[in-house]
């Protein structure tokens, strides 16, 4: 399904980067500030989304031409790990652990494994949301 | 506020049921997103409403409103995507199947 | 981890591995280096009889769910190390067997992963000291035998009889988990140990009785007591190694293990001693009766074990007596039935795993099992049939074979019993002899048919499949070495007694360790007395019976066929399918509107119906936040889509207004404070929307409800009616407040998990594992939706329903 539809792309390609940047953001803050995996995941599944409103699907793979089948897997796979890694320090299952640390250049900033099952969350739901939206466009 | 979001949720549910109850694939579909929504505002109810502030540490308010509740429509509303998705799918693939949505058209064979 | 929670792992990594392995290495047949790992595990376990036998044990633990207290905890003493030893060893001797057994054509994986997840369950059973998890270990045992009888499911009776044991035994288990969640309930434990060392103050427990019993139930099923007998037989359908390794050298002894473990928790109780030895000793009875008029020589060794496992039992239960006494001199007396019991597990395992063996031979190389047809093959088979001889010997109680010896200190039990002047023994106490004995001389008559009937007589090559010759070495390996132990055991039985016996016997009467009379010294000559004048008679009747047998078969004939225990199960099964089809098909109507309408009329009555019962509802709206102009118009916009989409004409129109409903939710979500959700829910219901309308030009059209008006009707008041119960509930629910709330705690989310967003802190943090789970359902759906979509079902496919 060819759309030709210059101003909606023209305009998707400056508003994709906008929301990726928001997506990342929310992303980081999500510790601190309304935002989380969730929510980035979403974001970022979205902009794939308009990605494959604006131009057909074909083009948005050939661009991103990973599967995402496997994203949302990999970011199970990271939860997963993550919480068998602190059965290795003999705590029980997914506890989460987290320490701060001083830097010239940011300030103080907090390190913590939150971040990582975070990003297992977020792979996750863009994995999943954008196979789904994929794979339904696909049976046009 | 209670009162009346409550009442709004039960007539939500009202909706949803009868959506749920009726023989068309998509009606259900929506009734059951709609039955999600009623829960939803349910949950919110429960942990009472504007009893604080925003549940984040960096406001330093007096109180903050229960975030329990929250907690749990966060994880409902994503379930309840990826169930929606599911059903949508599962709706839309019936029809191509059988050609029909008419729920009794699709009872199985007598013998199965 | 220690060495004992590391042999029960390793099987199972084992299990996930041989799939890789397989297909790495086609032209190996697996079992070589599945081989390793019994092996492997048998050696490290041997390293430890040496301090095993001073006395000590090994007790491990590990959280598993420390919240309901269940501890992966393993325990390794006497008993369990007699256990691991048989477990292992045979095992590895199976395992050697079963590479010339099975030919590389076979689904070799799928076996030797189905043997390697019965031999950790296993080593869980016997090793685990928390009985919850030795129940789950107990089921995978069961399942891992019925995934190994139906090997050939090609095979009627295969299926058939993988599902009669399944049924059985896991039935049982399920009677042995309420008398574990009994014994919990007493005791307060899950853990054996500690078990013991408190049962002495609930024995007067209204739930003490039940809980024996249910778990008795639990032995009986998988040791294949009468009447649960039945399912052996049936499961010789599996390939002859699994017989030799689960039927009769391990699984079936699982119960007798449990029996043995659980004796200092309710040995001593008269219920006890007299279940146990009574059904066992009617087993022996009823086992070897039933063993003669069998044809085929597997099911012949079927009955033959179950005959044996009911004269352990009998032992058992004759030991548990001495815990009724004090430890004194009498006592000892009894202890040596648990003692002969001991041993006779380990001799039994010995000669009819080397019988099966030989029997799995002729079978590979003539084509039959079938008494009837074979004959002669002693020129042909000289190995196999010394092999034969020797266990068959031992098991019919024979110098110079280890069966003789267990036979006689058996023989002494029962004898000693009858003099017993406890539990009302001295009216019923000379029916242990006599039974037993008249079980031996069937016993005898079964061990020589074995033996003459297929190596002696006459020779017929035309009614055999195959030329008859002797095994290849490989596959003969693995019976001599048992052959070995039969003759070895008997020569140098104190060597055993010391190291192995002894300690399981202190855990059986861990209350008698102190005293040295736990260990009698085996000596195959007792002088003239009357056990071996026992076994003389045993010799002449049985020979005569043997010689005549053709005369009295006709006993056999007169209880009608339909009577046996096999076509009670048969019919109760049917019986049980057509009740249950009845039942099911009355309301499973097929329509999901009627499955629905059960839920929200169920919903409506008892939710409801509590409500009015307890006069629980109450209503006040003290407490409730005021409400702005624009909230109104907002719950309005709600109000007005959702009675909008019950009218609506098209599908488009119904799409927008459920976003309506969504964007307005999040607008609600944002008025009362909750950012993220209001976050979440705008992406979610645009996402949403996308792919309601990306999916549009799918979806069927959107027609009136052309349904009856009575229906209607009822789907009206159905509605209304659960809308109403819910605003009932949720308002009384506001009202009264019966708790406080405990999000205070999570309210410390800086100092406990450094972060300043408590609903984030609460789905990583506190409450990660729900989270994982979410994002699991959430990856499911998403497989759904991909495979609802690719995975079309072809032309073809279609008749798979048929």
């Amino acid at each position: 399904m060819k759309i030709n539809d210059v101003i909606l792309q023209a305009i998707t390609k400056i508003v994709v980067f906008i929301i990726l940047t928001l997506a990342v953001y929310l992303f980081f803050s999500g510790h601190h500030t309304p935002g989380g995996g969730f929510v980035g995941g979403l974001v970022l599944a979205s902009a794939f989304v308009l990605l494959c409103l604006a131009y057909d699907v074909e083009t948005v793979q050939k661009g991103i031409p990973f599967d995402f089948k496997y994203v949302a897997a990999l970011g199970a796979l990271i939860m997963l790990i993550v919480g068998l890694g602190s059965i290795v320090f003999d705590v029980p299952f997914l506890s989460q652990s987290f320490t701060s640390m001083e830097s010239s250049l940011f300030g103080k900033i907090e390190i913590s494994t939150v971040t990582l099952f975070e990003a297992g969350v977020a792979l996750s739901v863009v994995g999943v949301v954008v196979t789904i939206i994929l794979s339904i466009s696909k049976d046009v | 506020m209670e009162t009346l979001i409550i009442i709004l949720a039960g007539i939500l549910v009202m909706v949803a049921t009868y959506l749920i109850l009726s023989k068309g694939l998509i009606r259900i579909v929506l009734g059951a997103a709609i039955l999600t929504h009623a829960i939803h505002l349910l949950l919110m109810t429960m942990g009472g409403l504007k009893k604080g502030d925003v549940p984040l540490l960096g406001e330093n308010a007096a109180s903050y409103t229960d975030a329990l509740p929250q907690a749990l429509i966060l994880t409902s509303i994503v379930i309840n995507f990826a169930v929606t998705a599911f059903f949508l799918v599962l709706a839309y693939r019936t029809y191509q199947e059988l050609k029909t949505d008419n729920l009794n058209a699709m009872r199985g064979f007598k013998d199965e | 981890m220690s060495t004992v929670n590391m042999a029960i792992f390793i099987p199972f990594i084992a299990a996930m591995l041989i799939p890789l392995v397989y297909k790495k290495l086609p032209r190996l047949h697996i079992g070589w280096i599945v081989l390793v790992i019994p092996t492997f595990l048998f050696i490290r376990l041997a390293c430890y009889i040496p301090t095993i036998a001073r006395g000590e044990t090994y007790l491990y633990t590990a959280q598993w769910i420390p919240s309901f207290d269940i501890y992966f905890s393993t325990y390794l003493d006497g008993l369990s190390m007699i256990f691991g030893l048989l477990i292992t060893g045979v095992g590895a001797l199976v395992i050697l067997y079963s590479i010339y057994y099975l030919s590389t054509k076979e689904s070799l994986q799928h076996f030797y992963i189905y043997l390697m997840l019965f031999m950790g369950a296993m080593l869980g059973v016997v090793f685990s000291d928390n009985i919850m998890v030795l129940y789950v270990f107990w089921e995978l045992t069961s399942i891992s035998s019925f995934l190994l009888i139906a090997f050939w499911y090609h095979r009627k009776g295969s299926r058939y009889g993988a599902r009669k044991s399944l049924l059985i035994t896991v039935g049982g288990g399920f009677a042995m988990l309420v008398g574990f969640i009994m014994i919990y309930t007493m005791t307060g434990t899950f853990h054996v140990r500690e078990i013991i060392a408190v049962i002495g103050e609930h024995k007067e427990s209204h739930l003490f009785l039940p809980a024996m019993l249910l778990l008795l139930f639990g032995a009986f099923t998988k040791s294949a007591q009468f009447p649960f007998h039945i399912w052996l037989p049936n499961a010789m359908e599996a390939p002859t190694p699994v017989s030799a390794y689960l039927h009769s050298a391990t699984m079936v002894k699982a119960g007798i293990y449990l029996v043995a473990r659980f004796t200092p928790v309710f040995g001593g109780e008269a219920v006890w001693f007299w279940l146990i030895s009574g059904v066992g000793l009617f087993t022996l009875f009823w086992g070897s009766f039933c063993a003669i008029r069998q044809t085929d020589l597997k099911a012949l060794l079927a009955y033959s074990t179950v005959s044996q496992l009911g004269m352990i039992m009998c032992l058992f239960g004759i030991g548990s007596a001495s815990l009724h006494m004090d430890a004194n001199i009498e006592a000892v007396l009894y202890t040596q039935a648990t003692f002969a019991a001991l041993f006779h597990l380990i001799n039994h395992s010995t000669f009819k795993g080397a019988l099966f063996m030989v029997v799995g031979i002729v079978d590979y190389r003539v084509g039959t099992r079938d008494i009837r047809k074979l004959g002669g093959l002693m020129a042909f088979m000289p190995i196999s049939f010394t092999v034969a001889v020797i266990g068959s010997f031992s098991m019919a109680g024979l110098p110079p074979f280890n069966g003789f010896l267990s036979k006689e200190m058996f023989f002494t039990a029962v004898l000693h019993v009858r003099k017993l002047d406890i539990f009302a023994m001295d009216t019923f106490g000379i029916l242990f002899p006599v039974i037993a004995w008249i079980a031996s001389c069937f016993t005898f008559i079964y061990c020589m048919i074995i033996v003459w009937q297929t190596f002696f007589g006459p020779y017929r090559r035309e009614k055999l499949e195959r030329k008859s010759r002797e095994a290849s070495p490989g596959m003969l390996i693995a019976p001599v070495t048992l052959a070995l132990f039969v003759v070895g055991i008997f020569f140098f039985p104190n060597v055993l007694g010391d190291y192995i016996l002894k300690p399981a016997m202190a855990s059986v009467f861990p209350s008698f360790q102190s005293d040295n009379y736990l260990r009698q010294p085996i000596s195959p000559w007792h002088g003239f007395n009357t056990e071996l004048m026992m076994t003389i008679g045993i010799l002449i009747i049985g020979t005569l019976l043997y010689m005549s047998r053709r005369y009295w078969k006709g006993i056999y004939n007169l209880v009608p066929d339909s009577w046996t225990l096999d076509n009670l199960y048969n019919n109760t099964l049917t019986q049980m399918e057509a009740g249950s089809s009845f039942i099911t098909s009355f309301y499973m109507t097929g329509y999901l509107r009627h499955y629905l309408l059960y839920m929200y009329v169920f919903f409506i009555l008892a939710v409801g119906g509590v409500l009015v019962y307890t006069g629980a509802f109450d209503f006040h709206m003290a407490n409730d936040a005021p409400i702005n102009s624009y909230e109104w118009m907002i719950a309005g916009v709600v109000f007005t889509s959702a009675i909008a989409i019950l009218f609506a004409k098209s599908r488009l129109t119904s799409i927008i207004l459920n976003g309506v409903i969504g964007y307005a939710i999040a607008v609600f979500f944002v008025l009362f404070r909750a950012p993220d959700l209001a976050l979440t829910q705008i992406v979610v219901e645009t996402v949403t929307t996308a792919l309601f309308l990306l999916c549009f030009y799918f979806l069927p059209p959107w027609r009136k409800e052309n349904a009856e008006p009575r229906s209607k009707r009822v789907n009206l008041v159905i509605s209304i009616a659960v809308g109403l119960v819910f605003i009932l509930v949720a308002l009384s629910v506001k009202s009264g407040k019966l708790f406080d709330t405990i999000a205070v705690y999570f309210e410390n989310a800086d100092e406990l998990a450094g972060g300043n967003n408590i609903v984030n802190t609460i789905l990583a943090d506190f409450r990660a594992f729900d989270t994982m789970l979410e994002v699991i359902v959430l990856l499911i759906a998403g497989i759904g939706v991909f495979s609802l979509i690719r995975l079309k079902a072809g032309k073809g496919a279609e008749k798979i329903e048929d």
